[in-house]
C-alpha cells in the first residue's frame, strides 16, 4: 500500500539509477557508519547509541529512504531501500528506530496524523525521538481489541489508567503509541482510541521484564491518572480500531520482512549477522563431510532464499493489486515458521559440542538461543493469528465464532474467574 | 504463476490453456492410462505447433522466446500442464532441445522435436548417484573416429518411443552429454512402472554403443548443468500447477461439505492447515518463478536458485496434496476420485530430477565448497 506516502514507493527505477545509488551508499557507509560487530545484539543498543546512529543516517539522507521529503525523508523507492540494506549489511544500524518506530508506528501517523502529529515522524527520522508500541495487555495480546486500559475525557485532556505489557524497548523510548478504551457501552472494536503518549508525563511508570535469554527488552507500563492532551489522539476518538488495523498491517509487513521502512538485513546460511552462523558451527565441529549436517545446511539455505523470494512476490502482488493487503500475513507466518526451523537446525548442527561453553563466552550459542525460539512465532502477532487471518480474510473461510461479537464491551466476560462469579 | 505477463505471453499461455481444456480433461487422462505410450502422438504434435518444444531451439531454426526469457515462457506452459496433469515428456524434451541447440550436428533431430513429430529425452539419472552428479559411471571413451558409451541409466522418460537419448556420461575430459540414437546397437530398453498413470519410464542400458564423435556435445560441467536445471525447473513449474489446482478444488470441497451442521472450512484446525498450504503454494510460485528466470538472467545463480526451489517444492508439494487427501476423507483414497491422479504426478516429479536430498546436498556443496561457481 502506498497510501501513507505522497510519492510512488513502488516505482521501479532503472538499473543505472540504482547502481549509482548503490555506489554512493557504499562509499557513504564506509565513511560514516561504524562496522557491525556480528556478535553484538541489536537489542542491547542503548537509547543514546540508537539516536546517534539515526542522526548519522539522517545526515546522509538515509534514515527515511521511502518517507516523503516533507517529513525529512528521501522520497525514494522500495528498490533504493533494498539496495541500501544490502550495502549496509556489515554496518551498525539503529535497529530500534526502524522497528517499531519507522516501520510500524510512523506509517499510521503519516496516514491518520494531523500536520502537527506528523512532526513526530520528522523527529524520529532526525534521531531525536524514539517510539514504543503499547498494544498488548496482561489480559491478552491476540485479542488486541479487548484492551482494558482506559482513557476518559476531562475537558482538554484524556485521563489515562491501566497497564500495558510486552512492549519491546519501552525503557529506551521517549513516546508511545497506546491503544485505549474510551467507550465501554459499545462492542469492543467501536470503543477504542489511539493515543500518542509522552512517556515523561507524570503517572507513567515503565518497568523492564527479564526475558528467558536474560535480556531486559520486554517492558510493562502502568498509567495512573496520566493527563494526556486531547491533540494526542491519533485519528478520531472511538475510531482507534481503524488506526490499529493499519498499524497491524504495517507490523505484519515489518515482522514478515516486507516493510520498506525498516532496516532489513539479508541473511544466508553464511550470515555473519546475529542469528547463528550455521556454516561456522559446522566448521567448528568438523562436520563439513557429514551428510546429515550437509542436508541441514542445504535446507536452511533454501528456506532463507525462498523466504526472500516470497517477500518480493507478495510485496509486488499487494502493490499491484493482485493480492489484498492481508496477504502480508503470509510473510509474517513464514518468518515465524522459518525462524523456528532455523533454530532447530542450528541446535542439531551444534550437537553435543554445543551443549556447553566457557564461562564468559558471549557468542551466539544455538542451545541458548533455542530457549527463546518461540518468540519469533509470538511477537508481532502469533502464527496462529496469522493462520486465522489467512484462512478468513485471504481464503474467505468462515470466521471463528466470537462470544463478544456485537455485545457492549462492558457485558463481555474476560476470564474464567469472571465466568464463574457471574 | 508469474505475477505479470506481457501481452505476447498472455496470448501464448491462453492458447495452451484452451488447447489443454479442450483435449486433456480428466476423462481423457484416465483413458490414456490404458494406452502404451500414455500420450497421443498427434496431440503432442499439435501442442508443438503452439510452441511447446521450439522456444529453446536456436534462432536459425525458428526458436526463441515469446518474451526475452524462453525458460520462463515454458515454465508458464508447464504450470498449465500441471493444472490438468497433462501427459507427455515436456520437461525432458525441452531440456534436450536446449542441449541440441548448442551444436549444429543434430539439426535434423532438432527439427523433428520442434515439429513434435518425434521425441528425444534425457538419460541422466543412475542408481546410487546424486542428481545432477558429478559421479556418473556411464563411460564415454574414444575409439578411433568414434566414441563408445557404456553404462546404465534409470527413469528415462518415454524411452520406448524416443528417437534418441541425451546421455550424461563421464568422459576423459569430464562429464559430457552425448546424443545416442535409440536404435543404435547395444541400446537396451527395459520398461518400468511409475506411480504416474500417463507418463512412461524405462531403464536404458548402453552396452559398448559406438557412435560418431559429433554425438558428443562439447559442454563443460556448468553448461551441462544448465540443461539439467532446465529439466528440473520445468518439472517444478508443472508441480506448482498441480498444487494450485488441488488446493483450489480442496478449498471448494471444504466449503461445500458440512459436518456437525457447519462447513469443514469453518473448523479452525482445518483453516490453519489451509493457511499453511496457501503459504507453501505462494512460496513455491515465488521460488520457481525466480529459478526459471535465473537460468537466463542470472546464470551464475541458477544452480542455487533451482536447487533451493526443488528443495522447498519437493518438501512441501507432496505433503500439500496428501493433506488435501486427508481433508477429503474416505473418498480421497478411492480410485474414483481424481485427487490421486494429481498426487501421482507430484510424487513422480519429486523423484525424477533430483530429490529433496539431492538438491540440499547440491546447495551444501555450493556453500561449503563453493561448487558450481
Ligand atoms: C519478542 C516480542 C516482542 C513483542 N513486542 C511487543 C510490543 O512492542 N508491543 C506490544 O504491544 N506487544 C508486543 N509483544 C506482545 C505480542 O504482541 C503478544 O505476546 C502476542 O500478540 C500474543 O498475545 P499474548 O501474549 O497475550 O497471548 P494470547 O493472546 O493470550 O495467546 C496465547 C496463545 O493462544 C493462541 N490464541 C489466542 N487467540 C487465538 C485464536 N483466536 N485462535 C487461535 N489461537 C489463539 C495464541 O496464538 C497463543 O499461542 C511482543 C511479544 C514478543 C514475544
Amino acid at each position: 500500500m502506498s497510501t501513507t506516502v505522497s510519492h510512488d514507493i513502488d516505482r521501479v527505477p532503472d538499473a543505472a539509477e540504482l547502481e549509482r545509488y548503490r555506489a554512493e551508499a557504499r562509499e557513504w557507509l564506509a565513511e560514516n557508519m561504524p562496522p557491525l560487530d556480528p556478535r553484538a545484539d541489536p537489542n542491547q543498543q542503548t537509547k543514546e547509541h540508537v539516536k546517534d546512529l539515526a542522526r548519522r543516517l539522517h545526515s546522509g539522507g538515509y534514515s527515511g529512504i521511502c518517507f516523503p521529503r516533507e517529513v525529512g525523508g528521501a522520497g525514494l523507492t522500495r528498490s533504493h531501500h533494498r539496495v541500501f540494506c544490502e550495502e549496509a549489511a556489515d554496518y551498525e544500524l539503529p535497529i530500534y528506530l526502524g522497528t517499531p518506530g519507522l516501520s510500524i508506528i510512523a506509517p499510521p501517523i503519516m496516514e491518520f496524523g494531523t500536520e502537527q502529529q506528523r512532526e513526530h515522524v520528522a523527529a524520529m527520522l532526525r534521531g531525536e525521538r524514539l517510539f514504543v508500541q503499547m498494544m498488548s495487555e496482561p489480559t491478552g495480546g491476540s485479542d488486541m481489541a479487548g484492551a482494558l486500559t482506559r482513557a476518559e475525557r476531562d475537558g482538554d485532556v484524556w485521563v489515562l489508567n491501566g497497564s500495558k505489557i510486552w512492549s519491546s524497548g519501552a525503557s529506551r523510548a521517549d513516546w508511545g503509541l497506546v491503544l485505549v478504551r474510551t467507550d465501554w457501552s459499545v462492542p469492543k472494536h467501536r470503543g477504542l482510541s489511539m493515543l500518542l503518549l509522552d512517556l515523561s508525563l507524570p503517572g507513567v511508570t515503565v518497568n523492564t521484564i527479564k526475558m528467558v535469554d536474560g535480556s531486559e527488552e520486554f517492558c510493562e507500563e502502568f498509567f495512573d491518572d496520566v493527563q494526556v492532551p486531547h491533540e494526542c489522539i491519533l485519528g478520531e476518538p472511538n475510531d482507534g480500531w481503524t488506526v490499529a488495523n493499519r498499524l497491524l498491517f504495517h507490523e505484519r509487513q515489518s515482522v514478515g520482512g516486507g516493510s520498506p521502512y525498516h532496516f532489513n538485513r539479508p541473511k544466508s546460511a553464511r550470515s555473519s549477522a546475529r542469528g547463528s552462523d550455521l556454516v561456522g558451527i559446522v566448521g567448528r565441529n568438523g562436520r563439513e563431510a557429514d551428510p546429515v549436517a550437509r542436508q541441514l545446511i542445504g535446507e536452511a539455505h533454501a528456506n532463507e532464499l525462498v523466504g526472500r523470494q516470497l517477500i518480493s512476490r507478495v510485496s509486488d502482488a499487494v502493490a499491484s493489486g493482485v493480492l489484498p493487503p492481508i496477504a502480508g500475513s503470509l510473510l509474517r507466518l513464514n518468518t515465524g515458521v522459518t525462524a523456528m526451523r532455523r533454530g532447530s537446525i542450528a541446535l542439531g548442527l551444534a550437537g553435543t559440542e554445543g551443549a556447553t561453553w566457557e564461562d564468559g563466552d558471549d557468542a551466539d550459542h544455538p542451545a541458548d538461543q533455542f530457549i527463546l525460539r518461540q518468540a519469533s512465532c509470538i511477537g508481532g502477532g502469533t502464527t496462529e493469528m496469522q493462520r486465522n487471518l489467512i484462512s478468513e480474510r485471504l481464503l474467505g473461510m468462515p470466521r471463528e465464532p466470537a462470544a463478544d461479537k456485537d455485545r457492549p464491551f462492558n457485558e463481555v466476560r474476560r476470564s474464567r474467574r469472571e465466568e464463574n462469579t457471574r | 504463476m508469474q505475477l505479470h505477463l506481457d501481452d505476447d505471453q498472455s496470448i501464448f499461455v491462453d492458447t495452451t490453456r484452451r488447447y489443454l481444456a479442450d483435449t486433456s480433461d480428466i476423462a481423457t487422462i484416465r483413458a490414456l492410462a490404458e494406452t502404451e505410450r500414455g500420450f497421443d502422438a498427434d496431440w503432442w504434435a499439435r501442442g508443438a505447433e503452439l510452441g511447446w518444444t521450439s522456444l529453446l531451439a536456436p534462432e536459425r531454426m525458428g526458436g526463441g522466446g515469446v518474451s526475452d526469457d524462453a525458460v520462463s515462457d515454458l515454465a508458464l506452459i508447464a504450470f498449465e500442464r500441471g493444472r490438468l496433469i497433462a501427459p507427455g515428456p515436456f520437461a525432458s524434451v525441452n531440456a534436450v532441445v536446449a542441449a541440441l541447440a548448442t551444436s549444429d550436428a543434430h539439426d535434423d533431430l532438432l527439427a523433428r522435436l520442434i515439429a513434435g513429430t518425434s521425441v528425444a529425452t534425457l538419460a541422466a539419472s543412475e542408481r546410487g548417484v546424486r542428481w545432477p552428479g558429478p559421479g556418473v559411471t556411464t563411460s564415454l571413451s574414444t575409439v578411433g573416429d568414434a566414441v563408445e558409451i557404456t553404462g546404465e541409466k534409470i527413469t528415462v522418460e518415454s524411452a520406448a518411443v524416443a528417437e534418441a537419448f541425451v546421455v550424461l556420461a563421464a568422459g576423459p575430459e569430464g562429464d559430457r552429454l552425448v546424443v545416442v540414437p535409440a536404435d543404435a546397437d547395444g541400446v537396451e530398453i527395459a520398461p518400468r512402472r511409475s506411480p504416474d498413470l500417463v507418463r512412461r519410464f524405462a531403464d536404458v542400458t548402453f552396452r559398448d554403443v559406438r557412435i560418431g564423435r559429433d554425438a558428443v556435445l562439447e559442454l563443460e560441467r556448468s553448461d551441462l548443468e544448465r540443461v539439467l536445471d532446465i529439466a528440473t525447473v520445468l518439472q517444478l513449474a508443472e508441480t506448482v500447477g498441480v498444487l494450485d489446482r488441488v488446493l483450489e478444488f480442496t478449498i471448494e470441497w471444504a466449503s461445500d461439505r458440512y459436518s456437525f451442521g457447519r462447513p469443514l472450512s469453518s473448523y479452525q484446525e482445518l483453516k490453519h492447515r489451509f493457511a499453511d498450504m496457501t503459504l507453501w503454494l505462494e512460496a513455491s510460485k515465488a521460488t520457481v518463478t525466480e529459478a526459471a528466470a535465473a537460468v537466463t538472467k542470472q546464470p551464475e545463480q541458477a544452480g542455487q536458485y533451482v536447487s533451493a526451489a526443488a528443495s522447498y517444492v519437493h518438501e512441501h508439494g507432496p505433503e500439500l496434496v496428501q493433506d488435501c487427501v486427508q481433508m477429503h476423507g474416505g473418498i480421497g483414497v478411492t480410485w474414483e476420485h481424481d485427487i490421486h491422479l494429481y498426487l501421482r504426478r507430484v510424487t513422480l516429479n519429486s523423484l525424477t530430477c533430483g530429490t529433496v536430498a539431492d538438491h540440499r546436498e547440491r546447495l551444501a556443496s555450493m556453500i561449503l565448497e563453493g561448487a558450481g561457481r
